[in-house]
């Protein structure tokens, strides 16, 4: 896939998801998020990209609120999903989370069978009504996961004692099985191989269909291999966001050129 | 790239090579030290551990076997009328029976006819009175009896009377001996498994007594100790570990319970008296308050083992749960619990072993009254291993001795067995992340 085909593809013209208004973000005295403004379009893959230490894992957290488990961390601003301040008080962040799904940097499978991983979400939610039915939505998680191939013999075997790019797959699975609207993946492919990544990023490309994906990484060949837009992010900031060929060919900030080109980061 | 050591007027120095080379025999000389000093201490320990099992064994081994000495019995009717059951002269029906398999012994004699009977263990004339009073058709008729004999017997079946010690000094008359022989000769002496150190309660006789009592309040004690502590425990636990704001009133309960687990067990004692005894007016030498004692004591064990085991759970697994939209009250008991749960029984069986062993608080407590059957309830007085233990070693009977010894080989047993369950649950459930 070369640089051409990207800008082709460009980014559907299509509604804002998640939209962020003046975000910080505090850790204690670190100011690691400085006032960010920033549209997420529907199903689109987003790409937040940047030098490591620069708030992209922390901006993300925020999206569904998972800073809110870090005692030191402080968020403030307006950040809306659908129109709906999540940060508001009636927002239950439990509820948030089974709209807003997460893939982290390392697999981290429950240490449960394939199955139980896969069907822990939709349990909690009550999203089956019975065993049959939760037996579709482990199969059809698993198959968006492009996991259930290799799986579908051994679904109670543990989720432990797959290899790391099948554990990755699996927590994808289990992140799309509660069905969420937005899925956000922190470095899904950091701790892959090759040919796990390229399965990982192809998964990616097909889950766009479905879900709003925003995507953190450290690659901007990723970055410009699966995303439709992207964020450049240094030092706390939001530096540039826009279509993701446009930043790759023309970026108009020259820090964002300086870290394409490889002078910063 | 310069090589340092050519650079002109710089110093001469041996090449970086020699230099490691050197600092590598200091480094490996100090390793092997190390390494000497590891192994003595631990052949020290190992040499401890030697002397004291074996020095409990030499004189413990004895107490599991008993003498005893089998005769036929006529159940004298004029000694056992049966009107008069359950009461009657059993202990002269016995020891008339007895001096019949004694050759030249007068029982019209009353003193020779006392000594006789002093062959026999106290517990004898009870064996036989429950036989008859079962079945009062054995009165008129001879029956065969096996019954333990009395201390000073065994030990001299057992050797550990010596015979060449002069009879003055001796706990066992020439005669006597002589009589034990003669037994012995007709082949009436055995010598089997003893076991009424598990099936009998304490006694005044050490023939007699056994540890059923003993072990039975330790399962009353640690039954209460365990229902108490291991909840409470884990809920405080969890709450510390998991829920509580972490600010200076946290702090400042953290550092209490470790201080609490360093508190000695006499001053849990001494609060036990005060309060339950004292002012919840709970009885004396009851299991249950020893139980309330050692779950004092057992909590910031358990509370300490838990808390481990739940940082031990990796941040990975909670956010993975927290990120599907679990609530924390999901995360902890669906699946952070569950993971720390060897960990915390780990914890809990060290807890329990300690408790089990205890003995300073359960003396204060008065477990350590002379109870001469089994509690059949937590609340009935009862003793406890480690005072059974205290109670023998400081009684004067010589047959006390191996039994102490024995005793305390037996709360060894249970301390090496709850260890081993310990380990093998730490094992089975090896992590699995
Ligand atoms: N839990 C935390 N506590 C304190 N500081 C944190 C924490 N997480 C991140 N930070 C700080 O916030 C800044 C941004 O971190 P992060 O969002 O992880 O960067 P990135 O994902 O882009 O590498 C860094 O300076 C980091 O030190
Ligand atoms: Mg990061």
């Amino acid at each position: 896939m070369n640089d051409m085909s990207t800008i082709e593809r460009g980014a559907k013209l299509s509604e804002t998801k998640v939209s962020a208004r003046g975000v910080n973000v505090h850790y204690g005295d670190t100011h690691a998020i400085k006032d960010v403004n920033v549209d997420i379009s529907n199903n689109n893959v987003t790409a937040f990209i940047g030098p490591s230490g620069c708030g992209k894992s922390t901006f993300l957290r925020c999206l569904n609120r998972m800073n809110d488990t870090i005692d030191i961390c402080r968020v403030d601003g307006a950040i809306q999903l659908d129109g709906q301040d999540i940060y508001d008080k009636r927002v239950d962040p439990v509820q948030l989370r089974a709209r807003v799904g997460m893939v982290f940097q390392k697999p981290n499978p429950f240490p449960k069978s394939i199955y139980d991983n896969v069907a822990y979400g939709p349990k909690i939610h009550g999203l089956a009504k019975s065993k049959s039915d939760m037996d579709d939505i482990v199969e059809r998680a698993l198959r968006r996961g492009a996991i259930w191939d290799e799986v579908k013999d051994r679904l109670h075997s543990t989720g432990t004692g797959l290899s790391g790019g099948q554990q990755q797959r699996l927590c994808i699975a289990r992140a799309v099985a509660t069905e969420p609207e937005v899925l956000l993946m922190d470095e899904p492919c950091s701790a892959l191989d090759p040919i796990a990544t390229a399965q990982v990023e192809e998964l990616i490309d097909e889950l766009r269909e479905n879900f709003t994906v925003v995507i953190v990484t450290h690659s901007m060949q990723q970055a410009a291999r699966v995303s439709q837009k992207t964020a450049f992010f240094h030092l706390g900031e939001l530096v540039e966001f826009g279509e993701t060929g446009q930043i790759f060919t023309k970026p108009e900030d020259p820090r964002t050129e300086s870290y394409i080109t490889g002078r910063i980061g | 790239m310069t090589d340092i050591a050519n650079v002109p007027g710089g110093p001469q120095r041996a090449s970086t090579t020699d230099l490691v080379a050197a600092s590598l025999k200091r480094r490996h000389r100090k390793q092997q030290r190390l390494q000497w000093i590891g192994m003595g201490a631990i052949s020290i320990a190992f040499l401890m551990l030697f002397i004291l099992v074996s020095s409990l064994v030499s004189t413990g081994w004895q107490a599991f076997t008993q003498t005893h000495v089998t005769f036929d019995v006529y159940v004298d009717p004029e000694e056992i009328p049966e009107d008069r059951l359950p009461r009657g002269g059993f202990d002269d029906a016995l020891a008339a029976s007895l001096g019949k398999m004694l050759p030249g012994v007068d029982m019209s004699d009353r003193k020779t006819a006392r000594a006789v009977e002093g062959i026999l263990s106290n517990g004898a004339q009870f064996e036989l009175r429950d036989r008859v009073v079962a079945d009062p058709g054995l009165i008129g008729r001879t029956i065969q009896m096996t019954v333990p004999v009395s201390d000073p017997f065994d030990q001299l079946n057992k050797g550990l009377i010596a015979r060449d010690t002069p009879e003055e000094n001796r706990r066992v008359t020439n005669t006597e001996i002589q009589w034990f022989d003669d037994l012995q000769d007709a082949g009436a002496i055995s010598k089997p498994f003893n076991w009424a150190l598990f099936t009998n309660a304490d006694s005044r006789f050490p023939e007699l007594a056994g540890l059923k009592g003993a072990l039975v309040g330790s399962f009353w004690a640690l039954l209460t100790c365990f229902l108490i502590a291991f909840p409470l425990g884990i809920g405080s636990a969890i709450y510390l570990e998991e829920f509580a704001p972490k600010n200076k009133l946290s702090d400042f309960i953290e550092v209490n319970i470790n201080n609490l687990a360093a508190v000695p067990s006499v001053v849990f004692g001494l609060l036990a008296l005060a309060v339950f005894i004292g002012w919840f007016g709970l009885p004396r030498s009851a299991p249950f308050v020893g139980g309330l004692t050692l779950a004092l004591m057992t909590m910031p064990t358990i509370i300490i083992a838990t808390r481990a085991a739940l940082k031990a759970v990796p941040p990975s697994i909670r956010e993975a749960a927290l990120g599907l939209g679990a609530s924390k009250q999901q995360v902890v008991f669906q699946h952070v619990l569950p993971l720390a749960m060897p960990g915390v029984l780990t914890g809990t069986i060290i807890g329990l072993a300690q408790a089990l062993g205890e003995t300073a608080p359960l003396l204060l407590i008065g477990m350590n009254a002379f109870i001469t059957s089994a509690a059949s309830s937590p609340f009935d007085s009862a003793t406890a291993l480690p005072t059974q233990i205290f109670i023998w070693a400081d009684s004067p009977e010589r047959g006390f001795v191996s039994r102490t010894s024995a005793a305390i080989l037996v709360l060894l047993g249970f301390l090496v067995m709850m260890n081993m369950v310990a380990i093998y649950l730490r094992q089975k459930f090896e992590r699995k992340w």
